[in-house]
């Protein structure tokens, strides 16, 4: 599976549609973690355990798109788009998004 | 008087800490970008037509960045008046920059030299405190390999 955020693929070239899929995942950050976050709001700097958490979201909102377009029995998610909001206070929505397709190998002089 | 005393301490504590980590980190970053300088970055969304470029990969790369307690107390004092409010600027470039680098590091172990059609977004997660600052955020893009020579012809 292809997965890029380019509307094309270089040397590629689509031959049918099969439409958006998308996947998301809703994280709540836990209260070890805040503990930690507010001593590092004393002396500023990266959050580290908030850096992995939304990273592992992103990776499972990821994989549940990729999930989708496998069933529609595409090999290429195109257009690739992320999206971030907060639901409630320490709850984040992780969102992607993209279109499903099935590209080949475009002919030299075609 | 005990209560002033430990506002005092913390933005004593902050201000030291934080200007030293910001410091450390600014000097990291510029070590980084020199290293990675070679990867080509842009938003636009195509390539241009003559270019030969391999097949794409999504790379991505996200920090979460936090306030010390004196900028927060500065930004505190600033918002009483309005106007710039310069230590938090340097925080979100920090933290823009870091995210550049760590999808740039990313398209470098994946052996490609370009990254097309960058997405910025940024989010705030939360308050970690009273007036304390946290944000996120997330750069992606696709990470080509392009063959030098068509890229020369331009």
């Amino acid at each position: 599976m292809l997965i890029v955020n380019t509307e094309f693929v270089p040397g590629k070239r689509v031959i049918e549609i099969k439409g958006l899929v998308q996947g998301n995942t809703i994280r709540a950050k836990h209260v070890g973690r805040d503990i930690a976050a507010s001593f590092k709001n004393l002396f500023g700097g990266e959050l580290r355990g908030y850096t992995e958490l939304l990273t592992e979201s992103r990776r499972e909102a990821l994989n549940r798109m990729i999930a989708q377009a496998r069933e529609l029995g595409a090999n290429a998610v195109l257009n690739v788009r992320f999206s971030t909001s907060s639901i409630t206070q320490g709850a984040a929505e992780l969102f992607a998004y993209g279109t499903a397709v099935v590209i080949e190998d475009e002919v030299p002089g075609a | 008087m005990i209560e002033l005393a430990t506002v005092l301490a913390l933005l004593v504590l902050g201000f030291t800490i934080g200007t030293t980590r910001e410091r450390m980190h600014l000097a990291q970053l510029a070590i980084d970008e020199e290293e990675l300088a070679a990867i080509l970055v842009s938003d636009l969304k195509r390539l241009p037509p003559h270019w030969r470029a391999s097949q794409g990969t999504l790379v991505r790369g996200e920090v979460v960045i936090g306030s010390d307690y004196f900028k927060s107390f500065i930004a505190g004092l600033v918002n009483l008046f309005g106007g710039r409010i310069r230590a938090f600027e340097t925080l979100m470039e920090r933290a823009r920059r870091e995210a550049i680098v760590r999808m740039k590091r990313q398209a470098y172990q994946l052996g490609s030299n370009a990254i097309w059609c960058l997405r910025m977004e940024t989010s705030t997660i939360g308050r970690g405190g009273p007036g304390a600052a946290m944000a996120e955020v997330h750069v992606y893009g696709t990470a080509y390999l392009i063959d030098s020579e068509t890229e020369d012809e331009s």
